[in-house]
């Protein structure tokens, strides 16, 4: 059956807290997941007080002054800070978002911050995306064609071609909406999940690609795609603003269209 | 401790090459139900104080009874359709997904014999 409790190793214990510097006036307390896999000990929450007086805007730039400035042993990934990397993604106050484009005025009282929901951790709140990484090379995210390459020029498309991957292509890859999702929560390890059926759609969009026929028999299956029974927490949670809910649609409407009625 | 391949793990036995039917029936069943429990709404405030005499008069008309078939048959199917989602999406103990997908198989087939039969019953007043 699905499991609703967490492991015994996995309940959250309570963890240190970290006070504010003297002088601080505009002050607001960071609750961070943190977890070492090496200390056998149970994940905790740690509480940091953070000067919002001199901290960047983002949640991203709290979580960097913390381990500058307070707490060096808390480990998350980041690269860009400005929302197209898509490694600094974490579940900030209960929803799926990405740190370094997420203000913290967005947020009453204090700020929690948690790992990608229902995927193994690897320290603190760096999940192990390696599946999740491994279900988007399965779709085989590239141009597949049978006619022979134009010799002198490239692969066409018209305007009104290309603006059909509006929407589609802008996708980081960051998981917010997988890991959103019930139905990869409970059966992640077959279901492709939001953002890759996502990618397969743009896919099956290009008007350049020629192995839409395969792309639907390969996505054609009880688990890969039809788990999805429209919760749409992926096109809420979706940092960018896409409608990964829409993408899957689209597949089921072409998988029903190929067949006659 | 598994030392497979994530790529592998993830491409797993491959696409079953199934499920369009069985979702666009889930939604055709959905719709048809819309309007024959509409159909039945309006037959039960009808019948509604009435006797058995009544209720199998009107049963016995063809086009009734015709209704009342279709109804009892897609209520189960689609019941049937939703219930295989149900465990497929929370049952993950192999052997009993397996009984559990079976024993709703067949409850939904004798209910739908059982609705059919007495329907015909009241229908032909046998």
């Amino acid at each position: 059956m699905a499991e609703f409790r967490l492991p015994k190793n996995s309940r959250i214990m309570k963890g240190k807290t970290f006070p504010a510097p003297e002088g601080a006036t505009r002050t607001r307390t960071f609750k961070v997941y943190r977890w070492d896999p090496d200390d056998g000990e149970n994940p905790r929450v740690d509480s940091y007080v953070v000067d919002l007086d001199s901290c960047g805007p983002m949640v991203l730039d709290a979580i960097i002054k913390i381990k500058n400035e307070i707490d060096p042993t808390l480990t998350f990934r980041r690269s860009c800070r400005e929302g197209i990397c898509g490694s600094c993604a974490m579940n900030i106050d209960g929803t799926n978002t990405l740190a370094c484009t997420r203000p913290i005025s967005d947020f009453k009282g204090d700020v929690k911050i948690n790992p990608l929901p229902h995927l193994p951790v690897v320290k603190d709140i760096v999940p192990d995306m390696s599946h999740f990484y491994a279900q988007y090379a399965t779709i085989r995210p590239w141009i597949r064609t049978q006619s022979t390459t134009p010799p002198d020029s490239e692969r066409l498309q018209s305007k009104t071609d290309r603006e059909k991957l509006d929407g589609l292509y802008e996708c980081i890859l960051c998981a917010c909406c997988s890991t959103s999702c019930p139905s990869y929560w409970w059966n992640g390890d077959r279901y492709l999940g939001p953002a890759v059926l996502l990618q397969a759609y743009r896919w099956l969009a290009d008007s350049r690609d020629e192995a839409t026929g395969e792309r639907l028999d390969d996505l054609e299956d009880p688990f890969r795609l039809y788990r999805c029974h429209t919760i749409m927490n992926c096109t809420k949670t979706c940092p960018k603003g896409l409608n990964p809910a829409k993408s899957i649609a689209e597949i089921k409407k072409m998988l029903i269209a190929r067949r006659g009625i | 401790m598994s030392m497979v391949n994530p790529l592998a793990k993830a491409r797993g036995l491959g696409s079953a090459k199934e499920g369009v039917h069985h979702w666009y029936m889930q939604r055709a069943s959905a719709i048809l139900l819309l309007f024959l429990v509409g159909w039945l709404i309006y037959a039960m405030i009808k019948l509604a104080g009435a006797g058995h005499a009544e209720a199998a008069a009107f049963i016995s008309n063809p086009t009734n009874a015709a209704f009342m078939l279709v109804l009892l048959v897609s209520l189960f199917y689609h019941a049937m359709l939703g219930l295989q989602v149900v465990i497929e999406d929370y049952v993950h103990q192999r052997a009993l997904e397996v009984t559990l997908y079976f024993l709703t198989r067949a409850g939904a087939y004798i209910g739908m014999a059982i609705g059919i039969i007495h329907v015909l019953k009241l229908a032909l007043g046998a």
